[in-house]
């Protein structure tokens, strides 16, 4: 079936099976390989994006569910050689090591800053709940995302 | 892992949704969000030959003010019930459970009627909307029918929702001004609550709702008639699993789900009788 | 170190191309040109936990839409591959005789799309004589027990008796002992859970294979992968993409990799195999697994005089690496950061049928620690003494020396009291003891507990050095060649730290190079915290090495004396001391030696031996003494790893680390129903940790640089797991221990909570 959507800004239109989750559909058909899949169970997170501005997790997505829509992804963040302030901030804090959780989780931040602009260090702890990492430990994703809060 | 093949259609009302599953049968399954039934499908439990998407049908995504009590369509988004004034107003019990829905992401795509219509006992909005006295509003082939809320649930992922109708609206008495608790015990924040509570009380009137108590969100209605009675809170709480009949799993044995029922009623009443 | 970038917070190079287009993992090598037009590759499994194999009926999964070859044991030809630590037990990369474990590969589908291959995955049928199934090590050590491998002889495949350690002995050890206490423990099994699970892609391009594996050690993996496809070794080539987290289990080459170049040749197309995360659940290797018996004895006054360990490790499937950390990790580090004078320490590894277990985080050293740490604990309670203070009458005292245990293991340098000392003082511990007194007092339903733990590990025990070149090339930028292999810890920053500061090459002018047999075929990889101490201090030594060699060409070029040249590392130039304003470059230096094969020098430069990092946590929960809820409010980690090369990794490798103790001491574990299948096999039931369940850490910093190395460094990778651990269990145990409570078994779940003060109530 034919689908069509806006990604980084950018009219795409595509043939996919009825099946084709939205993260298969950003990483194959569109060669976006910075969304990861972490699990089957959605639970870990890696694969979040924006839709319609809002954290969603695109493999529990049907590419056929996002049709019409506006998707972004990290590699959509940056302008240019400028990156998101999130970004910025993810790099100041240390707050990514083997980076694979980290795209994924930079959106989740991005909207957890958007739906709360002050949040506490508890409101982050909560508001990543769906992301997890193994690296990190989350002590610097939580500094990344309080410094950006303070933008 | 990557579900099964199906074939996918799109519904831009009720009635064409209705007539779609009438036309599938058992072989198709609505589609609100996702976001019970597409996890299920990606594990092979679930492998319906066709969805039904029904999640662009903007007419059903709603909060209203309708006398004394508030319509909610089928399809409003976790994360609207969460953050709707009219909601916090008069139902923040609702509104507070519907933030405690998976985490943040599947907010954003679930949606109310999607949790009810999946009738999981470890939801937690089963439990609140039965706690709260709801009624569930069904459309079918043959027109339109009302269910209470404590009639809808039947067993484990089972409903009082024939296969060819579609759950429509959730109407839910305003609290006027109730106290009330929401105690959701789980392992990690994201996880479904090993036993939780949804409680409300005005003076002599309750309502207790209980997660993952059993094959069915329970009313603790033991425990509302305790109250109603007179009883103190520790007294009416002894009774919470009078209706209850938790099973034991991975996360917890029966009897330890039993007390943690009485020790989680008796906080939420504590806290709704302030 | 004044002007001097070592020690310094530097941020990190690799972050800009992982937060804009992300990693380029395995399974994102689209524009690869090799594997263009490559199939896929599904591994059908075992359902069964112990079985014989009468038949694998592949031919309705054949006929399937996009299958191109199904492959089983004897479709191949396979031919039993023995253990390298048990040659006994071998095992065919399919099943063939046998199933051993749920989730063992028992056929192999090459299909046109992923999809198709999961189709058809469910459509390949094995007939299997079920046979007992083992998932308790008591149960397969029973002497009617069926053996999983029977060219064994036993389900137990290695025993510290057969290395000529005698047994524990009796109770006869603590005859002297005016206190003796008693504990079982089980270190519980865990998954590793990488968020990057296994993959690997192969393509034979010109008669050589090209494997990409989502590795640890891509030089590990080279002999087997030759191995396994009949040739030799310089017509393999290993290649290591971005890798999204390893812990130790993906050290080792699994069947699953290994068997992809023989399918490759079959179908004569490039593969590629990436997991779901369910299978990498049951089939990337577990951790820990260790029971502990365990017996302390000594003097009312707290000296601890005695202490005796027996460590039965769970093998899992198979004799893999998991089989030997118990002899080879846990029982080296058994007496751990105390001066007890007798100690018998005896492992005995079992094979279950449950997933092999392999190194994970710490591998064998949390279970030592975690044992002898548990221990105190009891033998504090036994002698009412507070368990800081038990800890420190037992210490090693400081050595800046070698220093050799009883069991005989030499550590480096120490100063136990000193991180106990900053340790306790940064969590303000009398703090929160008062506080823990007054909710007692006040019969709080949430009371506080605390816990202390101190340590020593060691690290850099694999390999024995490592290999680094760098290259200075036409521009004056540098390439960096080394053995370790990062996935996550910043070796492209770190290294560049370490040669500009010897070259006074910006940093953003050195890359690395790692991971590649043809490019780097001399590694050991980065697992057991080893790189810095060896692969670092390699790049260090031959980029000094190389500044040497430099000079001297600057020499000829300034027609001077070679005595004479300074490198300026401020602006990377060279000069004759005294005539700073003609320099020649790393540029110019390059380009003059270009005839002569360029500018740059390789090396293997060794080490002497391991080291010993070593540290104390203090970690603070609280815990609803009616629902046995436990929150982890507060974590204050002292680790001394020696010299700090960048304080910001560091801190990262700490929290990683405690993050993942404090989840096997409060929320994970690896489960199997009664006929041993997994009940945990994905990320939904098994309780992985995440933010909300964590705090903030308090790092403390701590140096005492060891000598063993030029930098002065020991490994701080697994510290973190090592100390947090058996801190947190203990201030669980220390929440409730008012009520009676001496023990919970780990992880310290609401229930296991809840039971313990039950029970201490009759």
């Amino acid at each position: 079936m034919k689908i069509q959507m806006t990604v980084n800004g950018v009219p795409r239109e595509n043939d996919v099976e009825p099946r084709t989750l939205l993260v298969q559909y950003i990483r194959e058909q569109l060669g976006l390989t910075g969304t990861n899949i972490g699990c089957d169970t959605s639970s870990c997170g890696a694969c979040t994006v924006h839709v319609n501005g809002e954290s969603v997790k695109s493999c529990t997505m049907l590419a056929a569910q996002a049709d019409g829509t506006s998707v972004t992804t990290i590699e959509g963040l940056a302008k240019g050689d400028q990156m998101h302030p999130m970004q910025e901030a993810f790099m100041q804090n240390h707050g990514l090591q083997c980076g694979y959780c980290t795209p994924g989780m930079v959106m989740a931040a991005i909207s957890l800053l958007e739906e709360n602009p002050n949040p506490t260090e508890e409101d982050v702890r909560i508001g990543l709940e769906g992301n997890l990492c193994r690296c990190t430990g989350y002590h610097n994703i939580v500094q990344s995302v309080l410094a950006a809060a303070k933008k | 892992m990557i579900p099964a093949p199906f074939d996918y259609k799109r519904a831009g009302s009720a009635a064409e949704a209705i007539s779609l599953i009438g036309q599938y049968g058992d072989e198709a399954k609505f589609l609100a969000g996702g976001h019970s039934l597409l996890p299920m499908m990606k594990l092979r439990l679930a492998q319906p030959a066709v969805l039904i998407d029904i999640a662009r049908i903007t007419d059903l995504s709603y909060i209203r003010e309708s006398g004394d009590h508030i319509a909610i369509g089928a399809l409003t988004r976790h994360h609207d019930v969460e953050n709707s004034p009219v909601l916090k107003q008069h139902l923040p019990l609702l509104a507070h459970a519907a933030s405690h829905v998976g985490d943040p992401q599947v907010r954003h795509r679930g949606t109310i009627g999607g949790s009810i219509a999946h009738a999981d006992t470890a939801s937690d909005l089963p439990a609140t909307t039965l706690a709260l006295g709801a009624t569930y509003v069904v459309q079918g082939p043959n027109g339109t029918r009302e269910i209470a809320a404590k009639d809808f649930y039947k067993s484990y992922f089972e409903s009082d929702l024939a296969p060819d109708e579609m759950l429509t609206e959730i109407r839910v008495p305003k609290m006027n001004g109730a106290g009330w608790s929401f105690q959701k015990f789980n392992r990690r924040a994201q996880d479904w609550a090993i036993v939780g509570v949804a409680a409300w009380r005005r003076g002599n009137e309750s309502g207790v709702g209980l997660v993952n108590m059993g094959p069915t969100p329970i009313l603790a209605s033991a425990v509302s008639s305790a109250i109603a009675g007179g009883a103190s809170v520790a007294d009416a709480a002894a009774l919470a699993t009078a209706e209850a009949s938790p099973s034991s799993d991975l996360n917890a044995s029966a009897e330890y789900r039993e007390h943690l029922a009485k020790v989680l009623v008796r906080r939420a009443l504590e806290q709704s009788s302030n | 170190m004044g002007g001097s970038i070592l020690g310094e917070r530097v941020l990190r190079k690799e972050d800009p191309k992982f937060l804009t287009s992300g990693g380029k993992y395995v399974d994102d090598l689209l524009d690869e040109p090799l594997l263009q037009g490559a199939l896929h590759v599904t591994y059908a499994r075992s359902t069964v936990a112990h079985g014989r194999i009468n038949s694998i009926d592949t031919s309705e999964a054949a006929g399937m839409p996009g299958v191109v070859a199904i492959f089983t044991a004897a479709d191949l030809g396979l031919q039993p591959v023995p253990s390298s630590f048990n040659p006994a037990a071998a095992r065919t990369l399919l099943a063939s005789d046998k199933v051993r474990y749920v989730g063992e590969p028992i056929a192999a589908i090459i299909s046109e799309t992923r999809e198709q291959g999961e189709d058809a995955a469910e459509m390949v049928f094995a007939d299997y004589d079920v046979l007992p199934a083992y998932t308790d090590m008591m149960a397969a050590m029973a002497p009617d027990a069926t053996l999983i491998y029977e060219a064994c002889g036993s389900n137990i495949v290695f025993d510290t008796t057969a290395l000529g350690i005698p047994a524990n002995t009796g109770d006869d050890f603590f005859k002297d002992c005016e206190v003796v206490v008693r504990g079982e423990f089980m270190n519980q099994r865990v998954a590793p859970c990488p968020l990057e699970v296994r993959g690997s892609a192969v393509a034979w391009a010109d008669g050589r294979l090209h494997q990409w594996i989502s590795t640890q050690h891509a030089q590990g993996a080279h002999a087997p992968v030759a191995a396994t496809n009949g040739v030799d070794p310089s017509q393999v080539r290993i290649l290591t993409p971005d890798v999204g987290g390893g812990f130790g289990a993906k050290i080792g080459a699994y069947p699953e990799e290994l068997l992809l170049g023989v399918l490759s040749k079959r179908v004569g197309k490039p593969l590629r195999w990436r997991e779901s995360r369910s299978e990498s659940m049951v089939a990337l290797g577990h951790g820990r697994a260790q029971f502990q018996r365990v017996v302390i004895g000594g003097s009312r006054d707290g000296k601890v005089t005695h202490y005796q360990l027996h460590a039965f490790q769970d093998s899992g499937a198979f004799v893999d690496m998991g089989t030997i950390l118990a002899p080879f990790m846990t029982r080296p580090m058994s007496s751990g950061v105390y001066a007890i004078p007798n100690i018998e320490c005896h492992t005995t590894s079992v094979v279950t049928n449950t997933t092999p277990t392999v190194a994970y985080r710490g591998a064998g050293r949390p279970e030592a620690t975690a044992a002898i740490e548990r221990a105190m604990d009891l033998f504090a309670y036994e002698i009412g003494k507070d368990a800081a203070e038990v800890r420190r009458m037992n210490l090693i005292p400081k050595f800046m020396e070698p220093h050799t245990t009883v069991v005989g293991q030499t550590y480096d340098v120490g100063d136990y009291e000193e991180s106990l000392n900053r340790a306790l003082a940064a969590a303000d511990y009398a703090g929160w003891r008062r506080k823990q007194a007054e909710r007692r007092a006040s019969g709080n339903v949430k009371q506080i507990g605390i816990g202390v733990s101190v340590y020593v590990e060691i690290t850099g025990g694999v390999g024995n050095g490592e290999q680094a070149k760098i290259e200075i090339l036409d521009d004056g930028s540098a390439l960096v060649y080394t053995g370790t292999s990062p996935h996550g810890q910043g070796h492209a920053t770190s290294w560049a730290m370490l040669a500009s500061e010897k070259t006074g090459i910006p940093i953003d002018r050195i890359d690395l190079v790692w991971g590649d047999t043809d490019l780097t075929p001399v590694g050991s990889g980065t697992m057991g915290s080893r790189s810095l101490q060896q692969g670092g201090n390699a790049v260090y030594s031959v980029a000094g090495t190389l500044v040497e060699k430099a000079k001297a060409v600057a020499a000829r070029l300034l027609e001077a004396n070679e005595a004479d040249i300074v490198l300026d590392t401020d602006r990377a130039v060279f000069h004759v001391a005294g005539t700073p304003a003609v320099t020649k470059t790393w540029a110019d230096l390059a380009v003059a030696e270009k005839a002569n094969g360029g500018l740059s020098h390789d090396e293997y430069i060794g080490v002497p031996g391991a080291t010993f990092p070593f540290g104390s946590h203090v970690a603070v929960v609280e815990v609803d003494t009616e629902t046995g809820k436990v929150t982890h409010i507060a974590h204050t980690a002292c680790d001394d790893a020696g010299r700090v090369l960048n304080p910001m990794l560091l801190e990262g490798q700490i929290h990683g680390g405690v993050a993942q103790g404090a989840a096997q001491a409060l929320l994970e574990e690896v489960a199997y129903d009664g006929d041993g299948n997994p009940i945990t096999s994905n990320l939904a039931d098994y309780a992985f940790i995440s933010a909300a369940e964590l705090p903030s850490v308090t790092v403390v910093h701590m140096e005492t640089p060891t000598p063993v190395n030029l930098i002065g460094a020991k490994g701080i990778g697994e510290s973190g797991t090592i100390g947090s651990t058996p801190a947190l269990q203990s201030a669980v145990v220390d929440a409730v221990s008012h009520l009676g409570v001496r023990n919970i078994e780990m992880p310290c779940t609401p229930q296991r909570v809840w039971a313990a003060i039950a029970a201490a109530k009759k």
